[in-house]
């Protein structure tokens, strides 16, 4: 692991929720620089809710998020736009601009922040593309290419500007177990060799085992975290049962 | 030379030595220095075509994704042209780093393909799609024209309440605008009209115009051109995204025909809609052209004698008649690009769009026809 031990991001006492309902209520956690840092729970724990509320997308209602020791909610509009830079996010759906084709995705940061030459835009495309395993799609249409597909250029998009975190939003979702498998590789691989921080939500085991260095575990009822460590001890060792019955893919006693 | 950017810093040499060209890249190759260095690099190499290149990569602290781009490039030109590369010293992780991007088997893509524009490709495409949207407007008037059928002869299968509903936001909310434009247009018509028919001194049949107009044909006609834009539209793009989520796939699998289960309800709101709208138009567009007669001092009682005179019946229930089929012909409209809708984020615009504008030329030309028809009946 090449973490250095500084705290990249830092969530303080975050309460997130729409209007009326709180749905992650007074969290604090910390991730650490090149960490693959994962967050858990089942469906509606708020999982997706917190990550928005830590790229800034979903203003908090008490709590602040550090992103490399700024807050992006409360930074003007330069310092949020060089907070901005270092992150790149992969949404569920992959969010590609349809009328574009892959490469075009691709390009459109490069042109916005970059003042790199044209065929340094179409290569570094075309190689993150290929880092994704798409070479070859560059001009598709995301409407031509299949689920998976597009995941993995929506990771290859986020990560075209070369940030330093990256936010995936269950990367491993709807996708076959071996590519599953690479894209989890390819995880592991961007954190190691180019000590990308990652936070990463989802809810595969295979994958939580294959790549996480670090968890935390939401809970929809308690609406706090539950558990936060290391997936391989939290299965064996956490003195929480739901934490425990989560990991062993069991049903909640009484559930059905 | 020296490039900077906040504080990232890189080095670039290039020295040649006979057909050997020695690069040594020193720093921080990153997106904010490897673009300058990238431009000069390849200025040199366009000039000077080099057989081999000697990449020292000694002094790089860290490349990120363009400056592998950079390395890779350097790499894919030397193959093109046959000649020899070689990288020098690079670090461990750097290099892992470019074998994770570009494996040596990399080939650059080949330059993007500029769409060509050819006239009998072009004729031809443009003939295919008239002929299969003629063929998808066949079909969709037989489907129609089979489920309206049946809810003719059995009107307990309408879902009446989803009609009443569709029937609230389609034609009771449009009442606002349907009644402020025809004030409009009956006012602004008894006025243009009264000023050259005061030079004769019949001012007095501007009723006459305005009664006749608004009953056979404005009434109706702009009506259902409002609606065309308002309802039509907002047909098409709840079909529309409905197509988009899968819902109409949904109901496709469950067993229930989109056209009888959406399609009915909204023909049938927007038919029992239309005419009622176009009352009020008539009745709001005669009452704006009595204005200017009152200024000119002519009494309401004159003017309401003076159109109770001009038309008849007849003349109101042609405006009616007319009003029903327009409702028909926007609405099915509106619903068949609904239905029709493609995927992509401008799908639903676009069939909005080809809503709005083909119920409007339809019930242009349905008008047409209709005065057509009149005519030969004498009525």
């Amino acid at each position: 692991m090449t973490s250095s031990g500084k705290n990249i991001i830092q969530v303080e006492n975050l309460t997130v929720g729409y209007d009326e309902t709180v749905i992650v209520e007074d969290v604090s956690f910390n991730v650490k620089e090149g960490e693959i840092f994962v967050i858990l729970g089942g469906s509606g724990s708020g999982k997706s809710t917190l990550l928005k509320a830590m790229i800034g997308l979903l203003r908090p209602l008490a709590g602040r998020t550090l992103i490399d020791g700024e807050d992006l909610c409360a930074a003007d509009e330069k310092g949020q736009l060089r907070i901005l830079k270092k992150i790149g996010v992969m949404y569920q759906s992959g969010a590609l601009f349809g009328s574009m084709t892959l490469s075009e995705n691709l390009r459109l940061p490069l042109e916005e922040f970059t003042d790199l030459p044209r065929e340094a835009r179409n290569l570094i495309s075309c190689l993150k593309l290929n880092l994704v395993g798409l070479k070859g799609y560059e001009n598709y249409m995301p409407s031509e290419i299949s689920g998976g597909m597009k995941k993995r250029a929506a990771i290859a998009r986020a990560m075209v500007l070369d940030p330093r975190i990256l936010f995936l939003d269950e990367p491993a979702a709807g996708l076959d177990p071996i590519t599953q498998a690479e894209v989890d590789q390819l995880v592991l691989s961007l954190a190691r060799n180019l000590g990308i921080t990652f936070i990463i939500v989802t809810h595969e085991l295979p994958s939580i085992y294959a790549v996480a260095d670090r968890l935390i575990m939401l809970d929809k009822s308690s609406r706090k975290i539950i558990a936060e460590g290391d997936p391989h001890y939290l299965r064996d060792h956490s003195d929480n049962p739901r934490v425990r019955r989560f990991f062993r893919r069991e049903a909640d006693p009484g559930s059905v | 030379m020296r490039l900077s950017s906040e504080a990232n810093k890189a080095d670039l040499q290039i020295r040649s030595e006979g057909e050997k060209f020695i690069i040594k890249l020193a720093g921080r190759l990153d997106a904010s220095t490897t673009g300058e260095i990238w431009r000069q690099t390849q200025q040199r190499l366009d000039r000077e075509n080099p057989k081999e290149i000697l990449v020292d990569a000694s002094g790089i602290e860290y490349a990120d994704g363009s400056g592998i781009a950079f390395l890779v490039d350097l790499r894919c030109r030397q193959q093109d042209r046959k000649g020899k590369f070689k990288i020098r010293e690079l670090r461990d992780e750097l290099n892992q780093l470019l074998n994770l991007y570009a494996p040596p088997t990399f080939e650059k893509p080949p330059p993007e393909k500029l769409q060509s524009f050819h006239i009998p490709e072009e004729l031809g495409r443009l003939t295919y799609t008239i002929w299969s949207d003629w063929k998808a407007s066949v079909i969709f008037i037989g489907e129609l024209a089979t489920n309206l059928a049946f809810a003719v002869l059995h009107p307990r299968s309408i879902r009446w309440r989803e009609v009443l509903l569709i029937g609230e936001k389609a034609g009771v909310n449009a009442l606002p605008i349907v009644v402020l434009i025809s004030f409009l247009v009956g006012l602004i018509m008894a006025f243009q009209s009264a000023i050259p028919m005061r030079q004769f001194g019949v001012e007095i049949y501007v009723a006459n115009l305005i009664a006749l107009s608004m009953l056979r044909e404005l009434g109706p006609l702009m009506t259902a051109l409002t609606l065309a834009g308002r309802t039509g539209s907002s047909f098409a793009a709840e079909l529309g995204t409905m197509k988009v989520n899968e819902e109409i796939d949904a109901l496709l699998t469950m067993g229930i025909h989109p056209v009888r289960f959406l399609v009915i309800t909204r023909i049938a709101a927007a038919v029992i809609m239309t005419p009622i709208l176009t009352v009020f138009a008539d009745l709001v567009g005669v009452m704006a052209g009595s204005l200017v007669l009152l200024s000119m001092g002519y009494p309401l009682v004159t003017y309401v004698n003076q159109v109770l005179s001009a038309v008849s019946w007849i003349d109101f229930s042609q405006g009616l008649l007319k009003s029903i089929v327009f409702g028909l012909v926007y609405s099915s409209i509106g619903c068949l690009r609904g239905l029709q809708t493609e995927t992509g984020p401008s799908a639903v615009g676009d069939s909005a769009t080809r809503a709005v504008v083909g119920g409007i030329i339809m019930i242009v030309v349905v008008d047409g026809i209709f005065a057509v028809i009149f005519y030969i009946l004498g009525i």
